[in-house]
């Protein structure tokens, strides 16, 4: 019974002191930001690394997801006899929730994971230890550029899977079940808000893109300097860039969405 | 500089320094005057690499004093450290090259970040230092295409990029043939002379270190047990220094970790090696 507590409180403590070196490590980011602004090249190149690359398995599932959708929406839409509607429902679940959040979901395991892995290994083979030696602050010149891409890129990443998503809809949809295309579009375009739906969805993103680029430059920079210390870092990115998505959906999912009809 | 030019360039007064619980320098004092190649040497664990990061500002002593040209090391803010970090150079154990740059990006590295020269300028300085270490020819290779050895030396090529005062060596002939720990050796002393600089270097290999080091120091649990020339270490028929210099597995450094009475502890049945389990 002592030894269950003793663990517990040996647990709760090393949790403690993980979250105040986190909350340390994200002000010394946030605090450099500006600094880290002004290296352009380096910020276009992560943005290529994390983003661009990230491109292919974005367009490929959300043109999946959606075409998912438009079967599985039809399915349900017909036996009320509003068919019709499948436009309106697939566009809101994609801008809403879909969009942001399976792109995040992507983006952590595709770019989250390669940024832990990448800094992780700097940090074992001593490259940021000798950035420092070289009075060039590694969290300026290797931590920010790659935080900043993850924020730039998840929303735009969120747009470009909603738009595949949409199309991916319109082709089963429309193409192959046979609904109307202007009843398609037109009901899209007369419920979707800009500023409820698009911009909450872009806002739901650029959260996720904090989260996820933290997360992944965090858990990377203070990976164990051994082969075993970077593999269970990326696979902490994984899981607590997923598990933080889908809370911070379900909490901003209330407070935009609550209420409203 | 206020620093004297006859001033020791280091200088370090019982300096404490460990890890959470475990001590690892306990008093250690140790004076290196400016010109000096100087070799620390000692068994692994026994803090010599967490003296290059006291020296460096990485690791901040328990107690005692750590000056670097008059500074304390210890209590100066980010941008005194990291302006005097300008002036010293540290080659890595295995070089830390950045592997996704280029040879030559490497040693641009520190010309593009810490000064305003202009391209035309930082090309001929990179050839510069590559010739200075015979790799000219391997400018346009990545770090992953290259041996060992020849590694160290691109990394050693950086390292000197700025003209420090001050050259921090981590074991850097571990894991090197021969020749190429030979080459590494010569250009260590042939850099300090020829910039004026001051080398200190933790190392293990015996042969390299009594050939180009001024003066060597044997660190043991935690101090400085003796500070001798390479030719009183050839001379010499102390005990502990013939361990060292001949590489005896046994003598005042025991083989055997601290642990109970082999006997016993094979017919006790005990498993996790006995210490704080036991």
């Amino acid at each position: 019974m002592v030894d269950f507590f003793e663990r517990l409180g040996a647990l709760t403590l090393s949790v403690l002191a993980r979250l105040g070196l986190a909350t340390l490590f994200f002000g010394a980011v946030f605090a450099r930001m500006a600094q880290g602004a002004k290296r352009g090249a380096l910020l276009v190149r992560e943005i290529h690394f994390a983003g661009v690359r990230s491109l292919a398995i974005i367009l490929v599932s959300g043109l999946f997801v959606g075409m998912v959708l438009a079967v599985q929406g039809y399915e349900v839409l017909q036996r009320f006899g509003s068919a019709d509607a499948l436009g309106s429902l697939v566009a809101l679940s994609l801008v809403r929730e879909l969009g942001p959040v399976v792109a995040a979901l992507l983006f952590a395991g595709r770019a989250g994971s390669a940024v832990t892995a990448e800094i992780g290994l700097m940090r074992a083979t001593e490259q940021l230890a000798a950035m420092d030696m070289m009075a060039v602050d590694p969290i300026s010149r290797v931590i920010v550029p790659r935080f900043m891409a993850a924020l730039v890129s998840l929303p735009i990443l969120a747009v470009i899977f909603s738009s595949a998503g949409v199309i991916g809809a319109y082709l089963v949809g429309v193409e192959l079940i046979g609904i109307d295309a202007g009843a398609f579009w037109s009901q899209m375009r007369a419920s979707v808000d800009f500023r409820l739906d698009v911009l909450n969805g872009l806002f739901k993103a650029l959260v996720f893109g904090v989260a996820v680029g933290l997360i992944s430059v965090f858990e990377g920079y203070h990976a164990a300097p051994t082969a075993e210390g970077v593999s269970s870092a990326t696979t902490r990115t994984v899981v607590i860039s997923s598990l933080s998505v889908l809370t911070l959906d379900f909490i901003l999912t209330v407070l935009m969405f609550r209420g409203l009809n | 500089m206020s620093h004297p030019v006859d001033a020791p360039l280091i200088e370090l007064k019982n300096v404490r320094f460990g890890y959470g619980e475990r001590v690892v320098l306990d008093g250690l004092d140790l004076t290196v005057p400016r010109g000096q190649i100087l070799a620390v040497m000692g068994g692994s664990g026994n803090g010599k690499t967490s003296l290059l990061g006291l020296l460096g500002g990485r690791n901040i002593a328990w107690s005692g004093s750590v000056r670097v040209e008059g500074q304390d090391v210890g209590g100066l803010d980010g941008s005194s450290l990291y302006a005097l970090r300008r002036r010293m150079g540290m080659l890595f154990q295995f070089g830390a090259l950045f592997t996704d740059l280029s040879v030559f990006d490497n040693i641009a590295f520190p010309y593009r970040e810490q000064t305003n020269l202009p391209e035309t300028v930082i090309r001929d300085l990179v050839l510069m230092k590559l010739e200075a270490v015979g790799l000219r020819g391997a400018a346009a290779s990545m770090p992953s295409q290259l041996s060992g050895g020849m590694a160290r030396r691109v990394a050693l090529a950086r390292a000197i990029a700025l003209d420090p005062m001050l050259m921090l060596y981590d074991e850097p002939f571990t894991g090197l043939d021969p020749i190429s720990a030979g080459i590494i050796g010569r250009l260590i002393r042939r850099l300090n002379d020829a910039f004026g600089m001051t080398s200190l270097i933790v190392t293990h290999d015996v042969n390299e270190t009594l050939r180009i080091a001024d003066r060597i120091v044997l660190v043991s649990d935690g101090r400085i047990v003796r500070d001798i020339t390479p030719q009183e270490v050839r001379a010499s028929d102390d005990l502990f220094i013939r361990q060292f210099a001949d590489g005896l597995p046994d003598g005042p450094v025991p083989f055997h970790y601290p642990a109970p009475a082999y006997a016993q502890q094979l017919l006790g049945g005990a498993v996790g090696g006995g210490g704080a389990h036991g």
